[in-house]
């Protein structure tokens, strides 16, 4: 019978202090807090959990494994399914997945799945050593994968699997795609977590190539035709950042949330010990959005040393980031302004920006996406004085693929024709992940991921035969 | 690990090497950069491609140390490698698309000046390999800072042009230009024009005069190269651009060339291992 405790806490970093560092935020639960937590499960008959699961990771199984002392048992029954539990035990929105349908919620809380999966993926990380890498019969067949991020990682382990010889190009220098270049350290720490989750992958005997930008280094059409691959699977991500196309938005000191967390994340600028590329704060940063790019910008801002402000034309209750994002930002001491607009960005004499015009708004019907619309307050324009305005409106595919491939049909958001499945217009061509949905989330590019890496299997034994 | 596998000083301050990178030596074509990092906590720094070779599978590339991470770059030598080396990126040229018979019918003047002489070098070439003869002016301070005159003139008309006027027409490439134009009465179809933003601004005005169709290359600050960051974006007859994917090239004439050259400094107060020459005094224009 399940325990009738409350929802065991997970130790933070306190606020003040982490709002100073890149140190991870949340510290996970121990042996003892994610033993005691998994008594809380159920272990329903009818698992909703695992259905509202992207990957379908048999949730009440690995929990029981836990009750019984099993974390080895535990993490066997998640890498079924996963291969990035630590990834996505951190980033995952489990609040309206798995946790959002746990039986436990409609009363109380539910379990924190979530913080249990990361705690198997951590432990399972700290003990790789002990386990061999499994012997896998190869079936002779060759598949290549575009994007080293979540999508490609899982189409590649399902694939490395099922004896596939896979070959993963990554356009960066680093592997990982948004997991390195945009989710900032104190959420999902690279060297930690992403690198050797990423390792696990290469145990199964799959290969990455960085530094090679499909669609220039190599076309898709020459993978197929010239170098041998039966298959492509297409997981390129959404890299493209949007602006507003206000006036000002060419000044110095405006710039996407994708080129501020690159140049932090990526490029290591908030280590200049050890990293040489540059950024600039100045005093204060306004963050124009409320996704959780948005609140990975203006927390990382905060953590430069500036003054950090979200700008966001609708109200609190549509912010579209995590709510766990949106309290840790609060308790970092972020300013909100909801229901604010930017009008343009003004500059000083030379160039830089000096602060930024807005308008309130109020909400008005729901519009077609089913949010209450926001529309301008006449007369209501104020300014917000800043020395730098990030972007973090959305991003959309990179064009480059589909321009240089032929017979790949996008549509006209510039995201790749993809069925369920991840099959293309282009017979051989798979996609998945961002670069067919437009920006998501992490673990339904995963999902995507091992659909197609299913699909791609079906379609090479097809083939055979 | 890209390996060098020839380094040779131009000048005092500009080295060329060559790469080990067969894929990016398969897939160039003129016009287009490579994204380089010398070493692990480098920058990620654009570099126009200044020639290739397939069957060698190396690209080379010429450097000017202008701070800290050109400067790391220059300081490896043959046998290092580079961490990284992508490419390449960006569009090529517009006249690799065109019609050979089309292109055999035009006539271009090239306008180098200083570093930015050796990305003139593959499109001179390239267009004499397609039998299009071109004339080019280089431009630079003095004859000890010239580079390619050699290679250049293997492969173009070139008439040269230096401030002090050591070698060739005393005065800035806009003064030679001028000559050749309206003195001599040559005739183009189309200039094309790569060196500093300044010169590039200066030249576009000139040739805005005469009617005459200007493609210029931007050396815009970039991060990932790839259409990733915006950090590159240019006004190009009032719409925003991205330099590394919808370009390097643009109509020099429809550039907003005091906005790009404002935006080149985003970052030079933060260049925190800068050193006292970096910025590039060329004396042209003075301004």
């Amino acid at each position: 019978m399940a325990n009738k405790i409350p929802r065991v806490a997970v130790r933070e970093q306190d606020p003040k202090l982490r709002a100073t560092n890149f140190e991870e935020v949340c510290y996970g639960y121990n042996w003892d807090e994610a033993s005691l937590e998994a008594t809380r499960c159920l272990n329903c008959k009818n698992p909703r959990c695992v259905a509202a699961c992207p990957v379908n990771i048999n949730i009440p199984e690995f929990i029981h494994h836990l009750t019984e002392g099993d974390i080895r048992a535990a993490a066997d029954t998640i890498h079924i399914d996963s291969s990035l539990p630590s990834i996505c035990g951190r980033v995952c929105p489990q609040e309206s997945q798995c946790e959002g349908s746990c039986v436990l919620g409609i009363k109380g809380e539910p379990v924190a799945i979530g913080k249990l999966e990361r705690f198997v993926g951590d432990w399972s990380l700290e003990h790789s050593a002990e386990v061999e890498a499994p012997v896998i019969e190869q079936n002779g067949h060759r598949v290549a994968v575009v994007g080293s991020g979540p999508a490609g990682l899982a189409c590649a382990s399902d694939l490395a699997k099922l004896g596939y010889k896979v070959d993963v190009f990554e356009a960066l220098h680093r592997l990982g795609g948004v997991l390195s270049y945009g989710i900032p350290e104190f959420r999902l720490p690279k060297d930690r977590v992403v690198a050797r989750e990423i390792n696990e992958v290469k145990k199964l005997g799959v290969k990455f190539e960085t530094d090679v930008i499909i669609g220039r280094t190599m076309t898709i059409d020459s993978l197929l035709d010239n170098e041998g691959y039966d298959a492509v699977f297409v997981g390129s991500g959404a890299g493209l950042p949007r602006f507003m196309g206000i006036d000002g938005e060419n000044l110095n000191g405006v710039l996407s949330a994708n080129e501020f967390l690159t140049r932090v994340n990526l490029m290591g600028a908030w280590d200049p010990q050890h990293n040489d590329t540059p950024v600039y704060v100045g005093k204060k940063v306004v963050v124009v959005g409320g996704g959780n790019v948005a609140m990975d910008a203006v927390r990382t801002a905060k953590r430069l040393g500036a003054e950090a402000v979200i700008v966001y034309r609708r109200g609190e209750a549509e912010l579209p980031a995590r709510k766990e994002e949106v309290h840790h930002a609060k308790e970092e001491g972020i300013e909100f302004r909801m229901l604010t607009n930017p009008t343009h960005i003004f500059g000083t004499e030379d160039g830089w920006v000096k602060g930024i015009n807005c308008v309130e708004m109020e909400l008005g019907e729901p519009d077609a996406s089913g949010r209450r619309s926001p529309q301008e307050k006449a007369g209501s324009d104020f300014t917000i004085d800043c020395d730098v305005v990030i972007m973090a409106l959305g991003t959309s595919p990179n064009p480059l693929i589909a321009s240089t491939t032929s017979g790949l049909n996008i549509n006209r958001r510039g995201c790749i024709e993809a069925n369920e499945m991840g099959s293309t217009s282009r017979e051989g061509v798979f996609a998945g992940g961002d670069a067919v949905t437009g920006a998501a989330t992490v673990i339904l590019a995963m999902g995507a991921g091992r659909k197609a890496a299913k699909a791609i299997d079906e379609y090479i034994k097809a083939k055979k035969s | 690990m890209f390996k060098i596998v020839e380094k040779r000083q131009l000048t005092e301050n500009i080295f060329e090497m060559k790469i080990a990178a067969e894929r990016v030596a398969r897939a160039a074509l003129p016009g287009q950069f490579v994204i380089v990092r010398a070493d692990e906590g480098g920058e990620r720094i654009p570099l126009t491609i200044a020639d290739y070779d397939v069957e060698a599978g190396t690209v080379t590339i010429v450097t000017q140390t202008i701070g800290h991470s050109t400067k790391k770059i220059c300081t490896l030598n043959e046998g290092d490698s580079l961490v990284d080396f992508a490419g390449p990126l960006g569009r090529p040229s517009e006249f690799v698309h065109m019609p050979l018979e089309e292109l055999r019918s035009r006539k271009y003047l090239f306008i180098a000046g200083g570093v930015g002489t050796a990305p003139v070098y593959p499109q001179v070439k390239w267009l004499k390999q397609q039998g299009v003869e071109c004339d080019v002016i280089i431009g630079s301070k003095s004859a000890n800072t010239l580079i390619y005159v050699d290679k250049m003139e293997a492969v173009g008309n070139v008439h040269i042009a230096t401030d002090d006027g050591t070698v060739g027409y005393k005065g800035m490439v806009t003064g030679l230009m001028t000559e050749l134009v309206e003195k001599e009465g040559r005739t183009y179809d189309e200039c094309v024009c790569i060196g500093p933003m300044i010169m590039m601004k200066f030249v576009c005005l000139a040739t805005k005069n005469w009617n005459l169709q200007t493609t210029v290359s931007l050396n815009a600050l970039m991060v990932d190269g790839t259409g990733m960051c915006g950090a590159c974006r240019v006004s190009v007859g009032g719409k925003t651009l991205f330099t590394c994917v919808d370009g390097p090239e643009f109509d020099g004439h429809q550039v907003d060339f005091d906005e790009a050259i404002r935006r080149q400094g985003m970052y030079r107060n933060q260049e925190r291992h800068a050193s006292d020459n970096h910025e590039h005094k060329c004396n042209c224009y003075g301004k």
